[in-house]
């Protein structure tokens, strides 16, 4: 079962794509939740369940957007390279592995791209969870959650730079000047 | 009884699994065999090859099902070897 399951997966190269939605949709959540959390520093201020709450939604909605069009996108494109090797092979693949490929992948997938966005956002949340249940932190939660973002984007920035095989330090440091951008543009925009 | 104990078939295959993964899969699935894949052509999204199996008792329907299983297309039988075993007494 396990070494079929392996080997569906290579058919499909369904690591790569996966590593691949983790990384974009991963990094989505993470600069989303940046420029929420920043939007409520900017405004004026609000009570922390306000901001749980604005945060908790966010998530969700990451993370079904995530779901629902990864696996639209996904059993889309498996279906046609399906119907394709058909052709090349004048053959039926329903019922090889081919066929279980392209129905089980974009399930999977679509799994990695909604979780992906939703967990990191939830990891950013922390300090506001905590701040809510009555644990006081060093620095407010709000503030504590914007740092906790910075650096979901560093290490989503190693990440990357793990599977290019580039030096990690850099490829984190080029994510955190994004994280670090969008808040900077968030701080030039904002009212007042 | 009348055994199979070679065969030479000729098998469309996708690229993937491989060739590896493939004659693997046909062992596995026939079991007491031993299995030889030649690749004789490699187009965009398939190659041909010709896949030896040889062992005592080989039953082809698992070959058959390995073959499908894996996405390939089995195209003609181009080699048998069989043995019987003593004659019935008429």
């Amino acid at each position: 079962m396990l070494d079929e399951l392996g080997l569906l997966f290579r058919i499909l190269r369904a690591p790569s794509i996966a590593r691949r939605y983790v990384v974009t949709n991963g990094f989505d959540g993470c600069v989303a939740m940046l420029g929420l959390l920043m939007g409520f520093r900017v405004g004026a201020p609000v009570a922390l369940e306000v901001v749980v709450g604005a945060c908790l939604a966010t998530a969700v909605a990451l993370g079904m957007s995530g779901l629902t069009s990864a696996y639209i996108s996904e059993a889309a494109e498996k279906k046609k390279e399906l119907r394709e090797l058909e052709s090349a092979m004048l053959t039926d693949l329903d019922q090889s592995a081919h066929g279980r490929a392209a129905r089980l992948m974009p399930i999977a997938i679509a799994l990695v791209n909604g979780l992906a966005p939703f967990l990191v956002a939830m990891v950013i949340m922390l300090p506001l969870w905590l701040g809510w249940a009555g644990i006081v932190l060093p620095v407010a939660p709000l503030d504590t959650a914007i740092v906790v973002a910075f650096v979901e984007a560093f290490l989503l920035g190693v990440f990357v730079g793990t599977i290019s095989e580039t030096f990690w330090l850099w490829a984190g440091l080029r994510a955190t000047f994004v994280a670090g951008v969008t808040a900077g543009l968030i701080l030039l925009l904002a009212p007042g | 009884m009348v055994r199979i104990k070679r065969l030479v078939l000729d098998v469309l295959k996708p690229h993937e699994p491989n060739s590896l993964e493939f004659a693997r899969a046909v062992a596995q699935k026939v079991g007491g065999c031993s299995v030889k894949l030649t690749v004789t052509e490699m187009d965009d999204k398939t190659a041909t090859t010709v896949l030896i199996v040889e062992g005592d008792d080989i039953r082809f329907e698992a070959i058959q099902e390995a073959v499908s299983q894996m996405g390939g297309s089995l195209h003609s039988i181009d080699e048998v070897e069989v043995a019987a075993g003593a004659r019935d007494p008429d």
